[in-house]
Order: structure tokens, then sequence, then C-alpha cells
């Protein structure tokens, strides 16, 4: 898999990108760049900006960019509003996925699907071919069928919600998947299945940038790269052993003086660790 | 005040000039309607030093003032097809229409199987007075509330149902006010009388074929004898110059089950009192509601069930969407008398602001007076959740589709409860048009100030 991340372009580019929540500075001049083919973890303690970074990416409103630029493919997407991010490929699955009354789960996803298919000129699924797809998608997750006929997400236990955002990021089919803290909350056993879905999701024409404060996730899903995020910047990044070496000691080494960190020396993309 | 007189006083003219008419009518009919009347002439309108903490939210003042003519006799014709058109959902069901309170019979049909059961109630007075005299104005009063005394006093007709077994189809009662140039009134008065075990679904529509402003003041009595079970539909798309104030009063014999569905998306300035009395031991009352209201349009639920016997249960569940400048208020109480004990009474309102000058008012109450009841209620207002509309745009919907997933999903939770699927698809498809408009404009993307 590591080979394929050798292309020219990096599908998302965060260039010194600084955002702002009410007065709170919460990205202080973050850098990422990511490739297809590549799966990513972001790593960091609480309050590190994690979960601003994805929302940002995704375009959730209420967050100020007061400098920076994010790129996808090449392009701005500041000015985007979410839903045309998300017909460009790009799929936040949420940290509290939100529950939805009286919108039944299948119809909801069929709807999205429906959008998504238009914006990359793919011909209209009839339903019955639509119902195929996400059969065997919920099968390959241990979804169970009960739920696609329930409102979305409510009455769903934590892993059910979460299993539910992977089984959607496996039918919508994006290129760049953001993965919020997916693995909190989850059982061993859920998170084996959650893995399993991104494991089976992630391929050369695909980018998954999974965002976790724990490394046990990382046992099931092998990073090709890990990123750490404290205080808004990523202050170190690295192969698959940079997570385990988070384990064993934590975060507090890697916070250093800010003026040792630039922001060009960070963001290893294109480059095998 | 003088206009206020005068429109009274025109009430008074009109019915002396209908004595000689309805010198034909039973005597115990006579006297009721006087009875209504008099109530009238002597408390008038809800206004002003009259206007207690039941009329705190409305203002009937609108309909004080205006002199309402009753329409001599209906000069509209409607075709089956006309009528279809306007409620393509009763196919198969028996049909009663009424325009301006006349009869119509063309469009109108009752099937075989239960043509003993429903009629015309200007035919049930001749026909089975015992009956209808042991009921009508039983279950409201005509002594008691204006617009009560008024139906009494100037009902020209409506419908009687009286079932002893469960009806093999659904009733569908049509309402209609005519395109006329001036204000007229109209009394729509439903009359079921549901003996034991028996069954009856029983749709109500109120539709007004002109722009102009009209009063309707209709009075639905339902009495529910021993385990029998009424399904009551209210649909009521009054244009939305118009004024009602209605009453609906139901009776629930032991062991009966009332279940009602009131979906309100017309009138301009609406007030109706569902008032259900749990009579019987062990009855379930389970009321939904939606309003779907826009513009200026001002709605007023008073809905109270009066738990007199032990062992009820009562579920109530009213939802609103509300746009524009449009308000709406709930009134919700919930009474368990002594020696009601072991009652079940829940209550919730629920309300969607699309605009921010759109007010929702929601009074629940409860006043219990027996020993081991559970009763609980819930009020809540606010916008569409804007974490929910992110996340459905994040998959890639935009966002007058997000917003229309969002309200639809919300209607639903009333809707999807009609069995009834012609009728389902119809209120939805009547709430999808209502909201057309809504999530049109996109506010600006995520901030970005570099």
């Amino acid at each position: 898999m590591a080979q394929s991340t050798n292309q020219a372009r990096p599908v998302l580019e965060v260039r010194d990108l600084h955002v702002s929540v009410g007065d709170n500075e919460i990205l202080r001049g973050m850098n990422l760049s990511v490739a297809l083919g590549g799966v990513h973890a972001v790593m960091g303690p609480n309050g590190s900006g994690k979960s601003t970074f994805t929302n940002v990416v995704a375009g959730r409103p209420g967050y100020t960019i007061t400098k920076g630029d994010i790129l996808y493919e090449g392009q701005s997407i500041l000015g985007m509003f979410p839903d045309e991010r998300a017909r460009k490929g790009i799929f936040l699955a949420l940290q509290y996925p939100v529950e939805l009354p009286g919108i039944r789960n299948r119809e909801f996803l069929r709807t999205a699907l429906e959008a998504l298919r238009e914006a990359r000129g793919e011909h209209k699924l009839a339903i019955r071919e639509f119902n195929k797809v996400l059969e065997a998608k919920a099968r390959a997750m241990d979804f169970d069928p009960d739920l696609m006929k329930r409102n979305v997400n409510e009455g769903f236990s934590g892993g059910e919600k979460k299993r539910n955002e992977i089984l959607q990021m496996t039918v919508l089919d994006p290129k760049l998947a953001l993965l919020d803290e997916t693995d909190s909350g989850l059982d061993i056993d859920a998170l084996k299945i959650v893995a399993r879905g991104v494991n089976e999701f992630r391929g050369p024409d695909k980018a998954v940038v999974l965002v976790t404060h724990y490394q046990r996730i990382l046992n099931y899903i092998k990073p090709d790269y890990v990123h750490v995020l404290i205080d808004g910047r990523i202050v170190r990044s690295g192969g698959s052993d940079l997570a385990q070496e988070l384990e064993a000691q934590g975060y507090e080494w890697l916070r250093e003086p800010a003026e040792a960190t630039t922001g060009e020396s960070v963001g290893a993309t294109g480059r095998s660790p | 005040m003088t206009q206020t007189a005068e429109a009274t006083d025109r009430y008074v003219r009109d019915f002396d000039a209908l004595c000689e008419q309805r010198a034909e009518e039973p005597i115990w009919l006579r006297d009721l309607r006087r009875e209504g009347l008099d109530y009238f002439q002597r408390m008038g309108w809800p206004i002003g030093e009259k206007r207690d903490e039941m009329w705190k939210y409305t203002d009937v003042r609108p309909v004080a003032r205006t002199e309402f003519r009753s329409p001599e006799a209906f000069d509209t014709t409607l075709s089956d097809r006309d009528i279809a058109a306007l409620v393509p959902f009763d196919e198969g069901m028996s049909r009663l229409v009424f325009i301006d309170g006349y009869y119509v019979p063309g469009p109108s049909r009752v099937v075989d199987a239960d043509n003993e059961s429903v009629r015309r109630l200007s035919d049930a007075v001749r026909e089975e007075e015992g009956l209808v005299h042991g009921h009508l104005g039983r279950y409201s009063e005509p002594g008691h509330d204006a617009s009560l005394g008024l139906n009494t006093a100037f009902f020209r007709d409506g419908v009687f149902i009286h079932a002893d077994k469960p009806l093999s189809a659904p009733v569908h009662v049509v309402y209609i006010t005519g395109d006329h140039p001036d204000s007229v009134v109209t009394y729509p008065r439903t009359l079921v009388v549901a003996g034991k075990h028996s069954e009856v679904t029983l749709i109500e529509t109120y539709l007004s074929l002109g722009p102009r402003n009209h009063f309707t003041d209709p009075v639905s009595e339902i009495a529910l004898g021993e385990g029998s079970k009424v399904t009551h539909y209210r649909i009521m798309r009054e244009n939305t110059e118009s004024y009602t104030i209605g009453h609906v009063r139901p009776c629930l014999g032991p062991g009966s089950t009332y279940k009602s569905v009131v979906y309100q998306a017309g009138s301009g300035l609406m007030r109706l009192n569902l008032e259900v009395l749990v009579e019987g031991e062990g009855a379930f009352a389970d009321l939904k509601g939606l309003y779907v209201v826009d513009g200026n349009q001002h709605l007023d639920n008073l809905v109270s069930i009066d738990h007199a016997k032990p062992h009820g249960t009562s579920r109530l569940y009213y939802k609103g969407i509300l746009d524009g400048k449009s308000r709406a208020i709930f009134g919700g109480t919930v009474y368990v008398r002594p020696g009601a004990d072991k009652t079940d009474a829940y209550q919730e309102d629920k309300n969607l602001l699309l605009s921010a000058e759109a007010e929702a008012d929601s009074k629940p109450s409860l006043e219990i007076y027996a020993d081991d009841v559970k009763c609980g209620h819930g009020a809540t207002a606010g916008a569409v959740a804007e974490e929910a509309i992110f996340y459905l745009r994040s998959r890639g919907l935009d966002e007058q589709t997000a917003m229309r997933l969002l309200i639809q999903g919300f209607a639903s939770e009333v809707l999807d409860g009609i069995q009834i699927e012609s009728l389902r698809t119809h209120l939805q498809q009547l709430t999808m048009t209502a909201l057309a408009g809504v999530g049109a404009t996109d506010p600006s993307p995520q901030e970005a100030s570099a």
C-alpha cells in the first residue's frame, strides 16, 4: 500500500492553518499533507485540536479560519459548503453521530448516495440495486439489518452509531475519509468490526485520516503515517512505530517550546518514512 | 363596542328569522337551540372583561366584530371529480359533502353496508329522534360557551353516525365554505354514537373554495360505548383569512379507545377545543396533532383530558412547524378526578420554529386529585438543529434537501401513525407543499476571514 503513495499531488494539503472558535485559537499553524493510498493517524491529547481539524476540513460551521489554507486535489475548499466538499469526495465520520428523528437510516443513505452519484456523473441506482449494495456492505460490518429501518442513530448504542458511520463511509465511497475518534467508546469487538470496515475501504485510490487519542485502534488499522498534534500544530510525524512510542511514553515528551517546530519540517507525505 | 353589539344583534335577528323554518323541528331541539342563543346573547364572546385565562393568548375580537351572514343556499356546484381533486384520498370510503352548511348529494355516497349507520343529521333528527335526542348536546352543553351556543342555535345539518358493529368503511365528511364576496358563517355539526364494541373511522375535512374571510364554528360530539373504538381524523385546511372556533367532545365509555389525529394547515385565526371525557373505566385516548403554519396564522389548541374513572390511559403528542410570523398556542390540561386511581397520562408538545419571528407557547398542566397515578408532560420549541443540518450536508445533501428531510422527519412522527395509507400520503404531500419554500436560502459557508 505504501508504495502507491508516491503520487505527485497530495489529495489533502493543510497549509499553516490557524482556526479559532470564538476568541480561542485552536489550530495554530497546522501543516499536513495526505496522498491517496495512505492511512494517516493524527494523534494527540485532549484539546490539541484534533476534532477542530477534521470538522474544518469537512466544512462544519462555527469555526473561523484566520490564516492558512486547506487544499483538496490542489484546490482551496475554504469557501465551500459541507455538501460541496462531500460531493467532491470528502467524508467525515463524526465523533458524536447525530440522531435524526423521523428519518429512516435506509432512506437517508439512499438520498445521500443519490446526491453523490449525481455529482460524480454516475447513473441513478434503482432501489433494488441500492438495497443489494447496502445489504452487502451491512453484512460486512455485522450491521443489524433492522437498524436500517430505524431512524438514523435514534436509540442506537454508542457502538452502533460508530459502526453506522463506517457503514455510511463504505456505501458512500468517498476519496478522503476523516475519522474523528471513531474508536472512542467502542468495546473490542466493535473496534475490530470498525477496523475491518476501514481496512476493506483503504486502497490506492483512497486516503484515510484517522484522528485518535489512543493507540489501540492502530493495532487493527495499521497506519502508513503517524502525526502528533499538540496545541494546534503537528509536532512530530513518523511511521507506525511512532504510535507505539506514544503509547509507551505519552504525549508530554513531545510538548516542546513552540519555536522548535516549524511548519515545513513536518507533514511527511510523499516520502516513505 | 358598537360593532360588537351590532354583530351580536345580527345573530339574534337571524335566529328569529329561522324560527318559522324550524317549526317542524322537535320541541327539545328548539329548546336546545334557544338555550345556545340565550347563552350567547347573555355572555357574548370572551373579549374585554370576559376574556379569562382560557383565552389569554387568543383574541377573538376579529370574530366578535364581524357581521357574518348565514348563506341562503349553496349556489356552488361541485362534481364528483372536483371533490376528488380536493380530497384525493377517500376512494372506497363513505363521503358526505356539505357546502355552506347544505348537503350536496352529487359527490356524496354511503357504502351499502353502512347505509343504516351513516346519515345526515337533519334526517336523523326525524328518523332516529330518540337516539339523537339522547346524545345531541349531551357532550357539549350549549349553555356554557359562545361558539358552542351559536353552533347549537344555528347548525343546519351535518353527519350522524350510529354504529352497533364495526363499520365497513371510513366515513369522510367534507365541510366546505364556498367563495363569497362577503363574510359568511357555517356551523358544521357531527354526532357519532359508537355502540358497544363498534368501530368507527371518521375523517372530517374543512376547506374553503375562495380566498376571502369566513367563519366556521364546528362542533363534533362523539360518544364511545363500552369497548368501542373510534379513530377520528380532522384535516383543517381553510384559507388563511378565515376564522375557526371549534369544539370536539369525545366521551369515552368503559374500555373504549379514542384515537385522534388533528392536522391543521389552514385558518388565519383558529381555536380548537378538544375536550376528552374519560367517563368509563380503563378507556384509552390517543391524541396526536400536527400543525403547519406560516404568515400571520394564529392557532390555539386547547386540549383537555378529564380522567373521571380509574385505569384510564391518555397519550397526547402534538407537533408544530411554524414559519413566518405565525403563532401557535398549545394548552393541554390533564385532570385526574378523585377516585380516578391508576390513571396513566402523558402529554407532549414539540415545536419547530423555521423563522425567528414565529412563536410557540406551550402550557401543559396537570391537576391531580387521585392517588397512584402516573402523569407527565413536556414541551419544546426550537429551530432545526444546526448539527443535524451539518450532518446531512456532510453526506452530500444540499441545504434545502437537508432542511426538508429534517422537517419531513419531524412531521412523520405524527403522520407515520396514520393507518390509512392514502390519507397518510395526502397529508405528507400537503406538508411538503406547504413547506416548499423552506431552506431555499443558503447562509454563508464556513467563515473564512483570511
